[in-house]
């Protein structure tokens, strides 16, 4: 669906590439998260996906379309919607449901689709009730629904999400991450999201690190994060489960290192100490 | 508090005003006050009054809210009378000095008192408190369409002030927490004189500029990213259309019109 190839950005050429050579291949209904420290250059790469940043080196190709192609550029934001941190700043109307029709009124749907489309959006991401209330009225989480709801509305096929929940609270996060692992599921809408939070990429059927603009890892979330100690060269944390089996196997204590989630971590520490008492007695 | 500024003073309800499509109650609302000027004599001001009255009780406002509307511009309307009071000529009923009231300058002021008055609460109740900001720019907007065709760019400017609005209460937000957080650090807004006070707010006015700047850009990537192309193809979640309602006051307004322009031109 999406192809990167030998992707390289630079935003002017005085200035040192941010993205050195990117080869990507996003598959269609793929949940794909992309992870990286600050300045790693995975917004760079996030905002080429649907040509707000046009590649300086390389292509980028979305179903086949060249981002540079300016006569496809509408079909290619149509294609690839995107969703940015900031709730606040993406919500171009007053009330809820005017805003999720903002997309599908640019695309100049006609009217009785646009209402069939927003209600739909809004059941898709659970704010239908909230559809005629102003949306200054509402919490981050519920902002942020909205504006993945606005962008649902255009039906497109692959939505990128640059670190949709960095401004929400918990509760907010589990909201918003609840909505995109739904629209994932039950639309088939692919989903790349640009995070720092580890655990939301543990969910992900695929996972690449960006470093310095260049592909560090690439592949489940299981074997990227059983590379624990490649991630700390990158300046990246890893899952709590995935520290603590590392800290524990580094001091010598036998344990078996492919730990990803909380219940594993808690299986390999029971069976880890059972066998103690075991040998003890 | 200051959130509630944001919303104008529309007062959210579905009365048969509320309801009415917002590009008549602008047109009706210039011709209140073209009729209003034409209104002369106790008959056909008594007819303006009568029709302020409809307005009122069928908005289910209340006329608490009404006479809130007046109260702020009670100065002017105090002033503009009083000025009038002494400045016609006619029988003289008191004089001192130079100044001197005549029974006409009396009737004079009365009317104009009434005419501010009944203009201020004609146009609150019909555009502020009954049509929704939203409803309001999208009747601009499609009033002056026909403007298009000399250039004039409607729909940006229509989007400006849509996005103006949606603003209002983001950046009363974020006004309220730089405040606090330059407080917290010792900032004194409260005391002091005017200049004092007014160099007060720099602090405050510099981040709050950079932010909006920064949410204009980020703005800007959004409406992008969401296939934002000006008017060009644009169609609309709702579409103003005139309904029977509609059909009914335009027929009320035009005899209430005949009605207060016959009185007031033809017979007084």
């Amino acid at each position: 669906m999406i192809e990167t190839k030998d992707l390289r950005f630079r935003y002017s050429d005085t200035l040192p590439f941010v993205l050195e050579g990117l080869n990507v291949t996003i598959k269609r209904g793929s949940f794909v998260a992309i992870l990286g420290h600050n300045g790693s250059g995975k917004s760079t790469f996030a905002k080429h996906l649907n040509a707000i940043l046009l590649p300086s080196g390389g292509k980028v190709l979305v179903d086949g379309m060249d981002t540079v192609d300016e006569d496809r550029l509408y079909d290619i934001r149509q294609h690839v919607g995107m969703v940015f941190q900031n709730p606040d700043n993406q919500i171009v109307a007053t009330l809820v449901e005017e805003d999720v029709a903002f997309g599908p009124e640019n695309l100049g749907v006609p009217q009785k689709e646009i209402r069939v489309r927003v209600d739909e959006a809004l059941r898709a991401v659970g704010m239908y009730d909230f559809r005629d209330r102003a949306t200054y009225q509402l919490s981050g989480g519920q902002k942020q629904r909205v504006a993945i709801a606005g962008i649902i509305a255009m039906r497109p096929r692959c939505v990128v999400l640059d670190e949709p929940t960095a401004m929400l609270d918990p509760v907010g996060r589990r909201e918003v991450m609840r909505a995109i692992h739904d629209m994932n599921r039950t639309l088939g809408i692919t989903v790349v999201l640009i995070t720092h939070h580890m655990n939301e990429a543990v969910d992900a059927d695929r996972v690449l690190v960006i470093d310095h603009g260049k592909l560090l890892l690439d592949g489940t979330p299981r074997e990227v994060f059983s590379q624990a100690e490649t991630l700390y060269r990158a300046d990246l944390a890893v899952p709590q489960p995935v520290e603590l089996i590392y800290a524990l196997r580094r001091d010598g204590v036998d344990i078996p290192g492919d730990v990803l989630t909380v219940d594993e971590c808690a299986e390999a520490l029971y069976h880890l100490l059972k066998s103690r008492t075991n040998t003890r007695g | 508090m200051l959130k509630d500024i944001s919303l104008g003073q529309y007062i959210p309800g579905t009365s048969v005003i509320h309801r009415m499509d917002p590009r008549l109650k602008i047109v009706l609302t210039l011709a209140y006050i073209v009729v209003l000027f034409m209104a002369k004599g106790p008959l056909s001001y008594g007819l303006v009054l009568l029709t302020l009255g409809l307005i009122i009780v069928l908005s289910r406002i209340g006329v608490r809210f009404v006479l809130r509307s007046v109260r702020p511009l009670l100065f002017i309307i105090l002033f503009t009378a009083v000025l009038n009071m002494f400045h016609v000529d006619g029988d003289v009923l008191w004089s001192w000095w130079i100044l001197k009231i005549t029974r006409q300058g009396i009737e004079t002021a009365i009317y104009m008192a009434l005419r501010i008055a009944m203009l201020i609460s004609g146009t609150f109740v019909l555009l502020n408190y009954t049509t929704s900001p939203i409803m309001l720019t999208d009747g601009i907007e499609q009033l002056l369409g026909p403007l298009k065709r000399i250039h004039v760019p409607v729909h940006e400017l229509a989007m400006m002030m849509t996005i103006a609005l949606r603003f209002i209460p983001t950046l009363i937000e974020e006004t309220d927490k730089i405040m606090s957080a330059q407080k917290a650090r010792g900032a004194d807004f409260e005391t002091g004189n005017v200049i004092r006070r007014a160099k007060a707010l720099i602090p405050m006015l510099v981040p709050l500029f950079v932010s909006a700047f920064r949410r204009a850009d980020e703005l800007a990537v959004a409406m992008e990213c969401r296939c934002y192309r000006g008017s060009e193809g644009r169609t609309r979640l709702r579409t103003l259309k005139l309904q029977g309602l509609d059909y009914v006051a335009i027929a009320i307004a035009a005899v209430l019109a005949a009605g207060i322009i016959t009185l007031g031109v033809v017979l007084p």
